[in-house]
């Protein structure tokens, strides 16, 4: 590894300083994409900005009903803010659906969302759940829609000396819930071929008054689908709503063909998932799951 | 480039190192502290050959930077046996033949060691599932499962008893 420095800043100051100063640094959460990108050659930082260290980077803090994620807050430390695990427990199961137990005790959402990879697993949770990042740079700071940060495979819309500081989490109307689920040809440590993640809020009716759906491994970012999510709203979620949101998620795909699917596979599949997804998410706002 | 001084608690002792800014925890355990008891599989979190308890969460070792090991405490397999007294999950893998050519076998104690604090009865799917970051190519899997199980049960009459 060619990398010269390391750095361990105390506030986010420093932080932005450090990486302003230097355009080849490299911020480092858990590194569990980096490190391995630097092993592989695929990474060559100068310098590392790692954020551990800078206070209530890794803390979960509810506030009125909404939540602030300190963005180098490991996956399995969500598991243990019960607040959060009620209020988006969609969120947490995709956290912590990534990698291993070894891997989640040191990756993280916000070096997920960063890592700009279509498949990431906690990216189209957050983005079904509206969540926004803290963004902090040079400029000062900003607060930036999940869906906004990545813009293709590997690359952010993150500016020179910016990194992203929180991930935060709306105010959850009753009766809401949230849900993701991944297919992966194993049932642990593989990259999704489809993942899908549903937020929706029935009344008391049970009738759904709004829905986002958001897919991920089946375009170059991960997305969101207006019209999945619109089909939903105004209906309890029987099998025409959820055949017009299923053909709404086909509709919006354009992946590609690996070996882990082919993109006809990856688009049927997209469909299937979200269904299953929305009925999970459907059922936790009933409080029957 | 200049080295970079780290000090450390390795198995409950202070430890001092000199290392690269690159430079895996995994490298600096192995190289500068000589414990090569952690091994390195494949070197990407893949098959956690290389599993330590960093401040009291298990993580591959060689996706830590050794620089990071600043101020935290590191638990490594040379300090599961008390002595030369064997932990009961390195006891039952014995008995259990859950070790071939052992490669793997730090790894795996290490992780089930983990598991058996925080969840003392784990069924045989809370096994595989928090065991999935550890391979193995000799065994197969299931006699390590059953090694981990036994000692859990023996655990569980240690802690009746005492
Ligand atoms: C064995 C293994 C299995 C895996 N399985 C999965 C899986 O199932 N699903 C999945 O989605 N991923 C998986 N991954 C990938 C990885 O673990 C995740 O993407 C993880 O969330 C990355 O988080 P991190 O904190 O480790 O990121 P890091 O490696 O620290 O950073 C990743 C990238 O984001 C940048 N970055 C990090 N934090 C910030 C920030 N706050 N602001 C700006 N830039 C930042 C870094 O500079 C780097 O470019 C796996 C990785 C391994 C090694
Ligand atoms: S050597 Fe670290 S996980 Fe394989
Ligand atoms: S015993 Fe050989 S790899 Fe597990």
């Amino acid at each position: 590894m060619t990398v010269q420095t390391y750095h361990a800043p105390r506030t986010r100051e420093e932080a932005v300083a450090l990486l302003a100063a230097d355009p080849a640094a490299r911020v480092l959460s858990g590194g569990t994409d980096l490190i391995v990108q630097m092993r592989a050659g695929r990474a060559a930082p100068s310098s590392i900005v790692d954020i551990k260290n800078i206070s209530a980077m890794q803390a979960v803090l509810g506030n009125d009903g909404r939540y602030t994620i300190g963005a180098a807050m490991p996956c399995t430390g969500l598991l243990r803010d019960e607040g959060l695990c009620k209020a988006w427990p969609g969120v947490v199961e995709a956290a912590n659906l990534i990698g291993s137990v070894q891997v989640r005790n040191r990756a993280t959402m916000g070096g997920n969302l960063c890592n700009a990879s279509p498949a990431a697993d906690s990216v189209p949770a957050l983005i079904a759940a509206g969540a926004t990042v803290l963004v902090v740079g040079p400029a000062g700071m900003r607060e930036v829609p999940v869906e906004d940060i990545p813009v293709s495979p590997g690359k952010t819309s993150l500016a020179a000396g910016e990194f992203v500081a929180e991930i935060r989490l709306p105010v959850r109307p009753p009766r809401s819930a949230d849900a993701y689920l991944r297919s992966i040809p194993r049932t642990e440590m593989d990259i999704a071929v489809v993942g899908a993640g549903v937020s929706l809020t029935l009344d008391e009716a049970g009738t759904c008054t709004a829905a986002r759906v958001a897919l991920g491994a089946v375009a170059p970012t991960a997305i969101v689908v207006p019209e999945a999510g619109a089909a939903l709203v105004g209906t309890k979620l029987d099998d025409a709503a959820l055949d017009a949101m299923a053909a709404a998620v086909r509709a919006a795909c354009r992946p590609i063909d690996d070996k882990r699917g082919t993109a006809e596979y990856r688009t049927a599949m997209a469909g299937v998932l979200a269904k299953r997804t929305a009925l999970i998410a459907a059922a936790r706002a009933r409080g029957e799951a | 480039m200049s080295k970079i001084a780290v000090s450390t608690t390795v198995n409950g002792d202070p430890a001092e190192f000199l290392c690269d800014a690159g430079e895996s925890l995994l490298d600096a355990l192995r190289g500068s502290l000589g414990l090569t008891g952690s091994k390195e599989g494949c070197g990407s979190g893949d098959c956690g050959a290389c599993t330590v308890m960093l401040n009291g969460q298990m993580v591959c070792s060689c996706l830590v930077l050794a620089v990071e090991a600043e101020g935290k405490s590191i638990a490594t397999i040379e300090g599961v046996a008390e002595g030369s007294v064997l932990h009961p999950v390195q006891r039952q893998f014995l008995e259990h033949g859950a070790l071939q050519c052992g490669f793997c076998t730090p790894g795996f104690i290490v992780a089930a060691k983990a598991l058996l604090e925080v969840n003392p009865d784990p069924d045989e799917t809370e096994i595989r599932y928090w065991l999935a970051g550890n391979l193995c190519r000799c065994t197969g899997y299931d006699k390590i499962v059953r090694a981990v199980s036994a000692a859990a049960a023996e655990l569980r009459q240690e802690r009746s008893a005492a």
